[in-house]
Parts: structure tokens; sequence; C-alpha cells
């Protein structure tokens, strides 16, 4: 991590020291998931990155409108905890959701069909990138406004108390929210009603175009905050399926025994810029380099492979999840641009937006 | 056959609810233990239990945020903001996140949530504990907006409100808190969208809201000594908008006047005069008359308090004024 003091005025931040990954930690092949579990992951690691690369090729298209928010290199975060929630468990994750989406088993062709605007998307084109939603798979939205999707988290944490069940929230958020008033009502909140929710930082780094170090009080934004909410600061690898999948398993379990929240703090790195529109220029280049060597993906498959997993058997999963990202490709381009009819819908629960007699 | 106050008459509504849905919840600022810094809530706890009525933090988003997330999964719930100036605290949630959602994921989720307030002036709080909010929020797509003007209207449209699948901001106003009127016994239950017609008249209609429908009824009383007979609407809640029972009126007295608490700009009863210059025109035979507050922040001192909201006096005046 850089020395550099905070009030120096640099302002290119290109030429800041480089903040490094911590090295791959060759221990983790040891943690105790059963292959199928890890064979999984890998598939869904694959999934999230082709899927996402394709959005990126739509783009340049022109066919995908608007912004958009690729979790390029961070899919190890997604995919670790969607492994482990249950199918009920909620989901709450920000405009930078696709991953989120996809890994509680949405399906990938109306993901991408709300991205090209079009009638068979998964919000029918009135949400978009940024607000991805499949209350059928207990992904509970994404919400483009950072902060107050960790306040309406604790709600479905504490409804799933009340209703008697031991459904866990589990909400998702940048390393750029914890700055926002919403994050700290929220962690009182969940701690003073010891609420079944889990918090997750997926801290990449960068705060939109400005280094997170740089604008925050202390080192580790959110795991840092931790005690001042009488919780434990739980710092992971998130360019490890594996070490999230632990945490996970030990957070949700936590939140499902009654125990109360976590929050977590998962290190990684956004390959691309912050959206759409953002080439990205402000970084310094050896820090992304030494990010890259730490890809999720790559550093996955070795892992297999070492694992005793023949290459073939990797390479037909990525073939499968290629074909399935070309057929959802096919699916969401196949859809009608929305009609008339859909504009007045949807406002009220009586289907129709009526605002007078 | 019960006397109650305005005051008494929301946890009255609150408790009808509460008996007949045992998933329904509240939560706010001091809501339990102190029973509401307006006295709104008192006795709830002692019936219902903490986990139902829940004491919060000062964390205005954390108690919307938490509504919002209990209410989209499957629990209704009241959520008590304070004072209806805090709606600035937590706006975000309000007009970004339960206002939006419905339509944003295509129908997906469903927010039965009903946000109470205290709403208005005349308590010399001065600018940040005296507004009135109503143009707020009714200018976001997405949120129903309920206002009433007497405890057997507070019962009725709370339980309404409660009832409603979709978000409600309801307003309770700060004035009426003492006011009185007896209630039937059993269950109260009104509707959401329907204008009533508090007294008729033929002259003109004056249309107004909440603490201002008492005013323009008094003014009403003093325009028939001087020959002017007025119709006086409440209009009680503005998201839905009852046009119609407006615009019947205004076919008979072909004159309006609205009076607002709001202050001037985009106060509700500009929807309403667009509405009637729009699809009554012909009706009408002379100008719609908005009685407003100023647009100033409102000020403390009694006097000055007093001089901004529209009373009882400067309706009268105004009235009788543009009706010569």
């Amino acid at each position: 991590m850089s020395t550099q003091t905070r009030d120096e005025g640099l302002y290119d931040y290109a030429l800041r020291e480089p903040r490094l990954p911590a090295p791959e930690n060759r221990e983790n092949d040891n943690i105790g998931i059963p292959i199928e579990a890890r064979l999984e992951m890998y598939e869904m690691q694959q999934l999230l990155r082709q899927f996402e690369k394709r959005a990126y090729d739509m783009f340049l298209q022109n066919l995908v409108k608007g912004t958009s928010h690729l979790s390029l290199g961070q899919e190890a975060v997604a995919t670790g905890f969607g492994r482990v929630m249950r199918p009920d468990d909620f989901t709450f994750a920000t405009y930078r959701g696709h991953a989120h989406t996809l890994s509680r088993g949405a399906d990938p062709g109306a993901v991408l069909a709300e991205l090209l605007g079009r009638e068979n998307g998964i919000l029918k084109g009135k949400g978009g990138s940024m607000h991805l939603t499949s209350v059928e798979h207990g992904m509970m939205g994404s919400y483009a406004i950072i902060g107050a999707h960790l306040t309406i988290a604790n709600g479905a944490a504490w409804s799933a108390r009340m209703r008697g069940t031991d459904q866990v929230a589990v909400c998702f958020f940048g390393d750029g929210t914890t700055n926002i008033g919403a994050f700290h009502e929220a962690l009182n909140l969940a701690a003073i009603w010891d609420l079944p929710v889990v918090f997750v930082c997926e801290n990449n780094l960068w705060m939109e175009y400005t280094p997170i170090d740089l604008i925050t009080a202390v080192a580790n934004p959110a795991a840092d905050r931790a005690s001042a909410y009488g919780l434990e600061g739980i710092v992971v690898d998130g360019n490890d399926a594996d070490a999230v999948y632990q945490v996970a398993t030990q957070a949700i379990g936590r939140a499902r025994r009654g125990e109360g929240p976590s929050l977590i703090e998962a290190q990684t790195y956004r390959e691309q810029g912050h959206s759409r529109a953002d080439p990205a220029k402000y970084r310094p280049p050896a820090e992304v380099q030494a990010w890259k060597e730490r890809d999720p993906i790559p550093m996955y498959h070795e892992r297999l492979l070492r694992l005793g997993v023949p290459e073939g058997d990797l390479s037909t999963i990525q073939q499968d999840v290629a074909r399935r990202v070309d057929e959802a490709t096919e699916f969401a381009k196949g859809g009608a641009v929305p009609g008339e009819q859909h504009l007045l819908t949807d406002v009220w629960a009586d289907g129709g937006s009526a605002w007078r007699n | 056959m019960a006397e109650l106050t305005y005051r008494n008459a929301v946890a009255y509504g609150i408790a009808q609810e509460m008996r007949r849905d045992p998933s329904l919840v509240m939560l706010g600022e001091d809501i339990a233990g102190a029973g509401g810094v307006f006295k709104t809530t008192v006795g709830l706890v002692d019936e219902f239990g903490p986990d139902r009525i829940r004491d919060t933090p000062i964390s205005e988003q954390a108690i919307l945020g938490a509504a919002m997330g209990a209410a989209m999964t499957g629990i209704p719930v009241i959520a008590e903001i304070m004072f209806s100036d805090f709606i600035a605290v937590c706006f975000d949630l309000l007009a970004n996140e339960i206002a939006k959602s419905r339509y944003m994921t295509g129908g997906q989720v469903t927010i039965p949530i009903v946000v109470r307030t205290a709403n208005g002036g005349g308590s010399r709080f001065g600018a940040q504990h005296s507004q009135s909010v109503e143009n707020w929020v009714m200018m976001i797509p997405g949120l129903k907006v309920v206002a009433p003007s007497t405890p057997l209207d507070v019962v009725g449209l709370l339980a309404a409100s409660i009832r409603d699948p979709d978000p409600v901001v309801f307003l309770e106003h700060k004035s009426l808190m003492a006011d009185k009127q007896d209630v039937p016994d059993g269950e109260i239950l009104d509707k959401l969208g329907a204008a009533r017609v508090v007294r008729e008249g033929t002259d003109c209609t004056i249309a107004a809201l909440a603490l201002m429908v008492p005013r323009a009824l008094e003014a009403a009383d003093r325009l028939e000594d001087q020959g002017i007979s007025a119709e006086v609407i409440d209009v009680r809640t503005l998201v839905p908008l009852d046009t119609q029972t407006i615009l019947g009126s205004v076919s008979k007295t072909s004159r309006l006047f609205t009076v607002e608490e709001n202050p001037r700009l985009c106060g509700w009863g500009a929807e309403i005069a667009s509405i009637v210059a729009d699809e009554a025109f012909w009706d009408l035979d002379g100008p719609v008359v908005r009685i407003t507050t100023p647009h100033i922040p409102l000020p403390a001192a009694e006097a000055l308090e007093d001089m901004a909201i529209p009373s009882v006096d400067r309706i009268t005046e105004t009235v009788t004024k543009r009706m010569g």
C-alpha cells in the first residue's frame, strides 16, 4: 500500500505509488471446499467474465445504451457469496450489479436484454443496467445512489426475523460507500437490532476516479470502521473465490444462527474504468499490471489444476459458458423494442400510473 | 361513539389496523417509550409490544430503509418521521428508492409503507420545524399523499393508507392535534382519492387541505354574512387527486379559490388551477385565485408566522375582493 500522505497536493494519480495486491495465498488450496462446489465457482466466474466481456463488446457496437459499470476483476466476490447463499436469502447490490444478479441464478439472456433496453429484459427495459433485480432469485435490487441500500438490506433482515425465517440479507457495496452517512446509520441499526445481515465492501481501491486512501480517514475503509459498531473488522482476499467462500460461510452462518451482523472488506481491483465512459488512464500502470497478474480467474484455474482437475474439464466448462453467452446474446438481440403500452404501467400495485380520477 | 382528539385518533387508527393485521409494525424516533413527541403513539407499545412498536436512533435514512426492506419482503410498515421537515434528511430513500422501485423493476416489488409525519406551521417552531411539505412529496411519481383535517379522517384515511399496497406519505397537522370529534364505534375505513364537499355553496368553490380546511369553513361563514355562498372542499388526498369533485363544484359555482399552507411555488393548488383552466375554462366566470403562504422560509415570531400562513381574515378578504 502507498506510504504517501493525503495532503501532498498530487492530483495526477497515475504518478502515485502503486498500491499492490498481497501475494496469493497458496494455503487457500487447502480450504475444505468440495471439488464440485469449486467447479461450480469456476463456471460462475467464467460466466461473469464472459458475460461482461460480451456486454462490453456490445457497448462498442452501440447496442448497449446509457451507462454500465463492469466488475471485471471482481468476480470472485459475487461468486463466493453466491455459492454460499441459500435460494431464499436476499441480495442487495449497487449499480455495479451484473455479477451479483447472475450469481443468484438470474437468466443471462434476460439480463443482457435489459442492458439493450428490450422488452424481454429482466426489468422490461424500465430499469436498465444499474437497477438489475430478480426477486424470484432473491436478488432484491441494484441501487444506484450509494448508501441507501445498506439500510434497505437491514429491513429485509428485520423482516426475516419477524416472519420467523432464518433468511439472511447480504449487501454488497464499494469502498466509496463507506464515506456516506447511510453506511453509518445502517451499521449502527444492524448492530443494535442484531440483524441477520452481512455487509460486504468490495474495496477496489478507486472511488470512481479518486484513490480511496486519499479521501478516507483509515487504511481499510470498511474493516477499520467495524469496531465503531462493535463488529469485528474482517479483511479477505476478494480475488480468491475460496477465501471469499470461507468468510461468507462464517458470516452467513453467524447471521443465520441469530448471532448478528458482519462487515467484511474484500480487497479486489476493478480492471476497467468506473463506467462505460471511463478509460481509467488515471491509474498507475504498475498498479494495474500487478492486479492483472492477480486476476481471480487464471488464479482459480491454476488452483484447480493443482488440485488435479484435468485441463480438458476446465476447457469444456469455458466452452459451455461461451455457448450460453452466445445464446444470451441472441436472446437479447432478438427482443422487441418496448412498446408504448409499457410506458405508463407498474407505478402502482394496480399495474397503472393514474394520479387523478 | 367516542370523542377523540386528532392526536389520539392517530394511535386509535394505528391500533385498529395492528389488531386487524398481526404482521403490521411501526418504527420511528421516540414512538414507543415516549409515545411520540406529539403524543400520537401513546399506549401502542403497551398493547403491541416493543417488537412491533420500535424506537430507533436519530437515523431517518435507516428508518425509511428498514421500512422499505421489510415492506418489500412481506411486512407492512408504518414509519414515523418526527417532523416533516426531516424528510429532507431521507429524501433519497423516499424519492429515489421507495417511490421508484416498483417501476424500475418492472413491477417486481411491492412496498406497502405509510410514512407518517407531523407537518405544518402554527407552533412558532421556525423555518426547520414548521414547513408544509406536501408539494415536496406530491411531485414524486410513485408516492401517494394524504393530509387529513379531522380526527375521523385521521382514523379512516390512516386505515386506507395502511391497507394500500403502495407507499403513502401521511401528513398529520401539528396545529390540528387538539381538535376533537366524535367517531363511531366499530371499524373505520375510508378511501384514498376522494375529496369531500364539507360545506355546500353556490357562488364560489374554496379548495383547502388540512389546517386550511377549518379556516376556509370559518371564512365561508363570514362570507355568508356578506352574501357570498362559498362551497368548501376538503381535498384530503393529493395523490390520487379527486379532480372530479373539484371540477363538478366549479361547474356549479364558476369560481375557484385554493387555500394552501405550502409556500407559493409549485403548491398543490397550482396543479388544480392548471387542471381547471385546461378542462373547465368555459365554466369559469373569473380567474382561479391561489391563497398561499408567501414564498419565504417560515418565520418563528408569532406575529410573523400568523402573517405568513393564510388566515381566516386573509381568506375572507381575498375572496370578497376577487368576487367583487
